[in-house]
């Protein structure tokens, strides 16, 4: 059945080295392969013609077919081990999509289940299967569900109930060959009243053109807390894809803060349902883009169940003529009473060239809710620069300043400080003038 | 305090300026020597928000004639910033929130600034620590204040101590607040005005613009003006302010209308 002739030349190619898997000791992940490509075989690649990417020409990666990584780097610690956080207990690796056990670090001084997915998929396997593929809408999503075909490799973390994790965890998915697809994935499980903070990092070694589809699925059980930490800085030449689902059980909590530096077209599609009561987010985004780069983030924020609290915050600083698009989708469904949901979409453009769009939509269908939602674009505040002027700040140390700290506010969200520093440096670098 | 031989640090002459093409100030005279302190009362829209923002150098604040003169410089030679740093200081009325930035930050980076250029020393983070939280304690201000972005989610009154702070900390010759007593409760009052008493000495001077009596209680001026319609129409001793907050500003305003009418 998935001989089946797909309707776009890509989508064909890409699937051309899929085979079905020859062992059948798990039938559910044998199903949900065969499931997600004959998603690949229905869907079409989107244009912009498609309303969820009008303003995301993603046309140049139909001529990158690129195919998964035959051989996998020899890489050694001491090539990536810049990218370490020292606050980080555990590490896992991935190398153009490969878990790498060499360079990963695992401590079992927990109860935690950490690890590879496609390692841990048999002993695990009832958990595992009531969580894998069950939130990504890869139906609907032609790169989830050619993410799920290719189903493997990924990052496996599951925190039991009560378990409160102290130290972040830290997956790192480094790109090390040009011309090649990796499918990344994670699988959070976090039960009930447990705690966790996960970093999920892309990183290349190379400025060369490749392509990352990355798929992450969050289930929080009630009580819980996620705070999820995702850093985007591929090479500039790369796509990168992504989706990330999010599903928050009573009175469950997730934190989310991305920051997207790197990659020539990126696509961020964050998903996060409050599936019950009581349930609360605080999603805050940044994009830090100059050159030709393309960064989009289109979130959609599910109220369900009554009592829940979103609050967001997505930032973009543009450079050159470079260009930015933000969607912020907030749905509140006829039950969500008493949702109490803030939006705010601010972007900073930095020369005249630079290009923003920006879209927050807000479908409200309860009646007793606190909603509040703005946007806007522009450059520097005059108020701002004459009060740092007036303590005598030059001009240009001012609007440096001013534009540090525009996108500061968010890499202040996050906890984790080494981290944090590196950001820091980095927007420093990109947003300073002589 | 009034010393006839201290030194002229201010002399304002027949300033006008516009805001949005609107004249707003219609010929101010004024003169502030060392040591002073000075009261500027008036209604809304008497031009007294207008004169800080001119003396302080807003772009958007257009002088139209008239000069001032600054410890003997043309003040309008200068930028912004170098007025700051040259000693002119504004605590504003509504101090500007800066997230993203740490405020021991921003006020270290002003404090350097400032000494740098005045051949003086500049400060790394440990020593600029001790020493602003020495200055702190004159405004009874909590520390975790230095950790926090720049005045966001400051209430009214921690804004306005921190403006005071950094008064404190630039060490100006002439201060010009800005209705620092707007949204103050009367504790904080006290210690904000207790704080400017504490800077105030015979080298620096300071203006305060006011709607009230009140934080004339605590800081005493040595001269009161009344402006109206952009000038100054009155000026008198701390006696002056109590006869506004017990008749208004009518019978100032009538009075002056009868000297004009004299005059022409």
């Amino acid at each position: 059945m998935n001989e089946a002739v797909c309707n776009d030349d890509y989508l064909a190619n890409m699937l051309k080295t899929w085979s079905e898997p020859s062992t059948s000791t798990l039938p559910w992940l044998d199903q949900l392969r065969s499931e997600a490509v004959d998603c690949v075989n229905a869907l079409k690649m989107p244009t912009t013609r498609d309303e969820e990417w009008r303003f995301t020409d993603i046309s140049p990666l139909i001529k990158l077919p690129f195919q998964v990584a035959k051989e996998p780097s020899q890489l050694k610690i001491k090539d990536i081990d810049h990218f370490f956080l020292g606050e980080a207990k555990i590490r896992m690796v991935f190398v153009d999509g490969q878990y790498s056990p060499q360079l990963s670090c695992i401590t079992h001084d927990n109860d935690i289940i950490v690890g590879n997915l496609s390692a841990l998929i048999s002993c695990h396997s009832s958990e595992i299967a009531t969580h894998l593929g069950q939130y990504t809408d890869f139906k609907n999503n032609v790169f989830a569900a050619l993410n799920t075909s290719y189903l493997h490799d990924g990052a496996l973390i599951l925190v039991p109930h009560n378990k409160s994790v102290t130290a972040p965890i830290h997956l790192l998915f480094i790109s090390t060959q040009k011309e090649v697809t990796s499918y990344s994935r994670c699988l959070i499980i976090a039960e009930s009243s447990s705690n966790v903070t996960v970093i999920e990092d892309y990183v290349a070694l190379q400025e060369v053109t490749y392509v990352t589809n990355s798929v992450t699925e969050i289930s929080i059980a009630d009580n819980a807390q996620v705070n999820h930490i995702r850093i985007q800085r591929e090479s500039d030449q790369a796509f990168h894809i992504a989706d990330c689902t999010a599903s928050l059980a009573q009175g469950s909590q997730y934190k989310s803060t991305s920051v997207a530096l790197g990659a020539r077209i990126s696509r961020y599609d964050l998903n996060v349902k409050l599936a019950d009561e009581g349930a609360e987010c605080s999603i805050n985004g940044l994009a830090l883009i100059k050159g030709q780069q393309l960064a989009d983030t289109h979130t959609f924020i599910d109220h369900i169940k009554p009592n829940g609290c979103s609050q967001q915050l997505h930032k973009c600083i543009v450079d050159d003529t470079a260009h930015a698009v933000f969607n912020g989708k907030i749905m509140v469904r006829p039950k969500a009473q008493c949702t109490n949901s803030t939006q705010s979409s601010r972007n900073l453009l930095l020369s005249g060239k630079a290009q923003v769009d920006t879209k927050p939509q807000l479908e409200i269908f309860a009646d007793d809710v606190k909603c509040a939602h703005g946007a806007t674009v522009g450059q520097l505040d005059n108020e701002e620069i004459f009060y740092l002027r007036s303590r005598g700040l030059s001009e240009i140390t001012a609007r440096n300043l001013l534009t540090y700290a525009f996108g500061a506010e968010i890499l202040e969200r996050i906890p984790v400080i080494s981290l944090r520093h590196q950001l820091e440096q980095t927007v420093l670098k990109q947003t300073q003038r002589n | 305090m009034i010393d006839k031989d201290s030194k002229t640090l201010l002399e304002i002459r027949d300033l006008h300026a516009t805001v949005n093409n609107i004249e707003v100030l219609k010929g101010i005279n004024l003169t502030i020597k060392s040591g002073e302190i000075h009261a500027i009362m008036g209604v809304n829209g008497s031009g007294k928000s207008t004169l800080t923002k001119v003396l302080a150098g807003h772009s958007a604040y257009i002088v139209t004639a008239g000069s001032v003169m600054f410890e003997g410089k043309d003040l309008f030679e200068l930028e912004p910033e170098e007025r700051a740093r040259a000693g002119i200081f504004l605590a504003f009325q509504y101090p500007i929130e800066i997230p993203g930035v740490a405020n021991n930050q921003f006020l270290r980076l002003a404090y350097n600034t400032v000494q740098a250029q005045r051949g003086k020393e500049e400060l790394d983070p440990l020593e600029f620590d001790d020493f602003v939280r020495d200055k702190m304690k004159l405004l009874e201000m909590n520390p975790e204040f230095l950790d926090r972005s720049v005045n966001e989610g400051f209430s009214g009154g921690e804004k306005k101590r921190n403006e005071i702070l950094q008064m404190a900390l630039l060490e100006p010759r002439i201060s010009i607040l800005d209705e620092t007593d707007s949204g103050l409760d009367i504790d904080a009052l006290r210690i904000v005005a207790n704080g400017v008493n504490q800077i105030a000495n015979k080298e620096n001077a300071i203006i305060l613009v006011t709607h009230y009596q009140r934080l004339l209680d605590y800081i005493v001026p040595d001269y009161v003006h009344v402006m109206e319609s952009g000038r100054i129409i009155k000026t008198g001793g701390k006696e002056l302010a109590l006869a506004l907050e017990t008749r208004g500003y009518e019978w100032v305003s009538a009075e002056n209308r009868t000297a004009e009418g004299v005059v022409s």
